[in-house]
């Protein structure tokens, strides 16, 4: 079982739907592409639905800090969306709650972005 | 594989491969373990993400992929606990060397969470050196149901 991922605009942001278990391998491995892939074509403003994982471990959480930097070092924003209830507590006990935009509201998320 | 029983206690080794794969094995054979105890589903998750990241731990900085060696996975059932040892064949480490995650200055740092989240979902974490190589994380995770006046725990359907 692996991580899927989809992405989609909505105005000028992209959001990237992710679904299955993001963890250490082909899934971080795949998710980190992604991201790349997309701040290397010049999106900025990008926001990623959490909503179908249903597992992160350290791995995972660590690609999702890497995407942060990344994205943030190239100007432009990442947020978090659809947070589960485990991934919230990821967060929280790793404090990232501190670091990442969370909404769980996408058209909220999506006027955050200006 | 081996298995021997004394007493309420059951103790099942699995010799796993150095590779990835062996964390989703490591993780599946520790939940049904913790579901056959009794843990509640939250904490079936907590203890296989804590040997989820032990079994890591062991391929990728201990054993360093080698196909020669293997890692070690105990798990022991105790009447009030789940004992699991992950051991690896590898140089060592010292875990106090370890940059604590929560700083500030390391927040956003890719890497170096695995040890403390192995902390924080179970009871105790002992980190033990092996002879002549090696290094052992030993976790512990407590059932938090209450034990009768014979000190054993309720059978299935005499649990209050």
């Amino acid at each position: 079982m692996s991580v899927r991922l989809t992405t989609r605009k909505v105005g000028d942001v992209t959001v990237v739907d992710a679904a299955g278990r993001l963890t250490l391998g082909e899934a971080s491995s795949s998710f980190r592409d992604t991201i790349r892939g997309l701040v290397s074509k010049g999106e900025k403003k990008l926001l990623i639905n959490l909503g179908e994982v249903s597992y992160i471990d350290s791995s995972g959480i660590g690609e999702l800090v890497s995407a942060f930097t990344t994205v943030t070092n190239q100007g432009g924003q990442l947020k978090l969306l659809n947070l589960t209830k485990r991934v919230q507590d990821l967060l929280q006990i790793t404090k990232l709650y501190t670091v990442f935009e969370v909404f769980d509201d996408e058209a909220a998320a999506i006027r955050s972005f200006g | 594989m081996g298995e021997n029983k004394s007493g309420e206690t059951t103790s099942v080794v699995s010799y796993l491969d150095s590779t990835l794969e062996s964390a989703d094995v490591a993780e599946q054979i520790v939940m049904a373990a913790a579901r056959e105890l009794g843990f509640r589903e939250d904490e079936q998750y907590r203890i296989g993400m804590a040997v989820r990241e032990s079994v890591v731990n062991a391929v990728v900085h201990g054993n360093c992929y080698s196909r020669y060696k293997k890692v070690q996975l105990t798990v022991s059932k105790y009447p009030d606990r789940l004992l699991v040892v992950v051991a690896d064949e590898g140089k060592g480490f010292d875990p106090k060397s370890l940059p604590d995650p929560l700083a500030q200055e390391n927040l956003l740092n890719q890497s170096g969470r695995g040890i403390f989240l192995i902390r924080a979902f179970v009871d105790e974490l002992e980190i033990r050196r092996r002879e002549p190589a090696g290094t052992e994380f030993r976790l512990v995770k407590y059932l938090d149901r209450k034990l009768d006046s014979t000190g054993m725990v309720p059978r299935e359907g005499e649990r209050q």
